[in-house]
């Protein structure tokens, strides 16, 4: 595999176009360090995909970007905001611009799969005929329209994290955050899950940061993209990845590698080698 | 050792009284913000109050019916069963009615509020939540206290005249006591300050129950077991807190007012 065909969006390191930036940040929990002097960036339409082995942190790290934690040392910024320095208020309205799905999709189990997705929505007094349309829009991208009137308890597994990636995408944010997608799904499920997150990523061009246990998962991202022609997931040409996907390597608190799929793949760490096993 | 462990248990109950003073500081200065949640308090109040109007009622009226066999025994004694109805509703108004009902709204609301912000603390939508960009202490608090605050308050005037009406079906149909004379003298034994004393705790009572109910659903950690824990506690300590007030209360009453 060598990287880039196409031509990659040329990072000028403006303040604007890095959406997140870490820089030395630690937290721990109960005295426990859990991540420890974290840096790293992540640009405008770069889709961020963190690797590593279970309870390092991933979750952390993520609830880390959009405020949902607060560092216990170093600072982050989202879209240029120093979320430290933030109020809460302001805070919960920078969130408006990040979609957010989570580990086990944390759907509201007392509201229907329409009011799920439209929660947000719905709080920003967008007409109801409105949110009917714009739910149903999301729900079709996910191929769940016929579902809006059940309850999450009532969904299966896969389907629940397709209702979370809608309600995660509804309003167009500028950043997504998904939390292992496809976390304890058959391989069947967890394929769709992926194609729906490239067809996204190709269709909007939205900056994202995506955790994920499975390898495969995070080469079919970096090796796959939407064709508008077939309307289908086809693979990249041979030797080719996605120029805007790259990788977050975390073990024990550190990052251990943080660059592209070629980079990644020739790695002569020891332990990404025994990863990629 | 021991020295140890109890200046970490002081350590964490200073910490949760902290925590807890943040949260209702929190959720009452969003009773200033827009969006006010007027549906979510709506349907709050509707939960709260109609919810508990059956048993609101029912524990009223054998309160009053109780109160009134009780004290008709005992005054019969002096000769003095004329004043069943003054102590009957002396009784109600001032103690029994704002207590009671406080306590069977902490018994069905304060648990309802622990387990359910806990179930959505432990499976992450409390988080969701607050990810979509909106505040759960402006969404789910804040209506919380509110309507319980005020279901409360209309809540005690409902079990107190059904009290004094309980007390008024024991001593007439039961005792043979003349009923006219006993709402005569249930009316007249009133005063401002016992109204006033009787109407000033449910407006206390609402707030610790809301309050703690939150307090402990939002604080819940430790998956289902720990809701169980959260709804626990809450119905416990509320229900602690309303008593040792009640008593408070009472004293600053008798100080201000003499009675
Ligand atoms: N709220 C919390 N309180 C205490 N400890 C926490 C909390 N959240 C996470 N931790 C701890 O932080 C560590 C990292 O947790 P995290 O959920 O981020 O792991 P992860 O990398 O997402 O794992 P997985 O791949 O299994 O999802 C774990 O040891 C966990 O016990
Ligand atoms: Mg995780």
């Amino acid at each position: 595999m060598t990287t880039v065909a196409q031509p990659r969006i040329d990072h000028v390191d403006t303040a604007q176009d890095q959406i997140v930036v870490f820089d030395h940040v630690s937290i721990g929990f109960d005295g426990k360090p859990v991540l420890d002097d974290i840096s790293f960036r992540v640009h405008r339409g770069e889709n961020r995909i963190i690797i590593g082995p279970a309870g390092v942190g991933k979750s952390v790290l993520l609830k880390l970007t959009n405020g949902l934690l607060k560092p216990d040392a170093g600072t982050i910024s989202l879209f240029g905001h120093n979320l430290g320095e933030m109020k809460q208020r302001d805070l919960f309205t920078l969130r408006g611009d990040v979609g957010t799905v989570f580990q086990e999709g944390a759907l509201f189990d007392s509201l229907t799969v329409r009011d799920n997705v439209g929660f947000r929505l719905a709080e920003e007094h967008v007409p109801d005929d409105e949110i009917d349309r714009r739910v149903t829009e999301a729900l079709r991208f996910v191929e769940l329209e016929h579902t809006l009137y059940q309850f999450p308890s009532e969904l299966s597994g896969g389907m629940r994290r397709r209702v979370a990636i809608a309600r995660a995408i509804v309003t167009n944010p500028k950043l997504l955050l998904y939390d292992s997608p496809t976390g304890g799904l058959d391989p069947i499920t967890s394929t769709t899950i992926v194609e729906l997150i490239i067809k996204q990523r190709d269709a909007s061009h939205t900056t994202s940061l995506l955790v994920t246990h499975r390898l495969q998962d995070a080469f079919m991202l970096a090796t796959h993209r939407y064709s508008h022609d077939c309307k289908c997931i086809e693979p990249l040409p041979e030797g080719e990845t996605d120029p805007n996907t790259t990788f977050l390597v975390l073990n024990d608190g550190h990052i251990v590698f943080d660059g592209n799929t070629h980079d990644l793949v020739h790695s002569d760490d020891p332990f990404i080698r025994q990863y990629l096993q | 050792m021991p020295l140890a462990t109890l200046d970490t248990a002081a350590k964490r109950w200073v910490l949760s009284v902290q925590d807890y003073a943040l949260l209702t500081g929190r959720a009452l200065v969003n009773l200033f913000r827009r969006p006010f949640y007027w549906s979510d308090i709506v349907l709050q109040a509707d939960s709260i109050g109609i919810g508990s109007l059956p048993i609101v009622i029912l524990t009223g009226f054998f309160t009053g019916g109780v109160l009134a066999l009780n004290s008709a025994s005992t005054l019969a004694q002096f000769g003095a069963t004329a004043v069943t109805g003054q102590l009957v509703s002396l009784a109600m108004i001032k103690e029994l009615g704002p207590v009671l009902t406080s306590l069977m709204v902490s018994g069905r609301n304060a648990s309802g509020m622990a387990s359910e912000l806990g179930s959505m603390m432990v499976t992450e939508q409390i988080d969701a939540m607050r990810a979509l960009g909106t505040d759960p202490l402006k969404k789910l608090v804040m209506p919380r206290i509110v309507s319980t605050v005020v279901m409360l308050f209309f809540l005690t005037i409902v079990s107190d005249a059904v009290g004094i009406l309980g007390g008024a079906f024991v001593s007439s149909v039961m005792l043979g006591q003349n009923s006219s004379q006993y709402f005569h003298t249930a009316y007249q034994s009133l005063v401002y300050s016992d109204v006033l004393e009787g109407l000033m705790k449910p407006i206390a009572f609402g707030f610790i129950i809301s309050t703690i109910g939150c307090y402990f659903g939002m604080s819940t950690r430790g998956g289902t077991q720990g809701v169980g824990r959260s709804t626990t506690q809450a119905v416990v300590v509320a229900s602690i807190i309303i008593i040792a007030t009640d008593f408070f209360i009472t004293q600053i009453f008798i100080t201000v007012f003499g009675r």
